[in-house]
């Protein structure tokens, strides 16, 4: 009886060392993404910028924006999370669940930071990744 | 459509699962990172399993840039979504994982959940865009 009370508690302690290291992935992407697209919004339309300034000047319009350093960060920072995440863990796990959950998180931030429209259909198909990623691991 | 684009989309498809292999490969073979030495992270990116994977990352990157500006990310998602199956295929006979049967109803249903959102309208209009085309707005007052 104990043993199985330690494998279960091993058990769940495994579940939510993956749960951490999954949700680190899936924020750091998110903030990076919601930066990067606000950062783009932000700056314009790129053809325009480059018609007028040249390639330089719409390298130095992006690189120049706090919004899209800092997005790129949060993105560097998600990779080495993926890294931290596959030495531990089963890539059959973390990359379908950290990619499909961050098109999840993003449909919210989406709506609540970018003002842009979901539909019932796009809740629809984020409960399906949500039911997906809690049947892989379990 | 031509042939080069179904190339382009294939290489989407695949680029993404081998790279993310080639990362998983890469990591295992460094044994777990401990939180006390995170700078083994930056060793990884070095080691040659890594390095590959970050390089078919970027094939990948620049295929899906490359295809969303002639295809809609509606037709580009579901290629994508197909990386889900690939990854567990080689996830199951390259690295020997172990996938349960709730794990690959879960990969399923994840790849059928993007497969719906993309049957779905892939634009949304701002209000300045909208202001432009008095004709469409007109269309959809009469509408509703």
């Amino acid at each position: 009886m104990s043993a199985l009370a330690f494998f279960t508690a091993q058990a769940a302690g495994r579940g939510f060392a993956n749960a951490m290291m999954i949700s680190a992935i899936v924020i750091f992407a998110t903030v990076g993404d919601v930066l990067i697209a606000a950062a783009m919004r932000g700056i314009g339309d790129l053809d325009e910028i480059r018609a007028k300034s040249g390639l330089g000047g719409a390298i130095a319009a992006v690189l120049g924006s706090a919004k899209f350093v800092s997005g790129v960060f949060f993105m560097a920072l998600s990779f080495f999370s993926l890294l931290f995440a596959l030495s531990h863990a089963d890539l059959s796990l973390v990359a379908p669940a950290s990619a499909s959950l961050t098109f999840v998180t993003n449909a919210v931030a989406a709506k609540i930071f970018l003002k842009e429209n979901v539909d019932r259909r796009r809740w629809i198909a984020a409960l399906f990744v949500c039911a997906g990623v809690a049947l892989m691991a379990a | 459509m031509t042939f080069r684009r179904y190339v382009v989309l294939a290489i989407v498809a695949l680029t993404a699962p081998l790279g993310d292999t080639m990362l998983s490969l890469g990591m295992k073979r460094l044994g777990p990172v401990s939180l006390d030495n995170l700078g083994m992270l930056i060793h990884a990116v070095m080691t040659p399993q890594v390095a590959l994977g970050i390089a078919l990352l970027i094939c990948f990157f620049a295929s899906y840039l490359a295809s969303l500006s002639w295809a809609d990310l509606t037709f580009v998602l579901p290629a994508t979504s197909i990386g889900n199956v690939l990854v567990a295929l080689l996830a199951k006979f390259w690295l020997h994982e172990q996938i349960s049967p709730g794990r690959w109803i879960g990969i399923l249903l994840i790849t059928a959940g993007v497969g719906f959102v993309t049957q779905g309208p892939s634009y949304t209009e701002t209000a300045v865009e909208k202001a432009k085309e008095p004709a469409l707005q007109g269309a959809e007052a009469r509408q509703s």
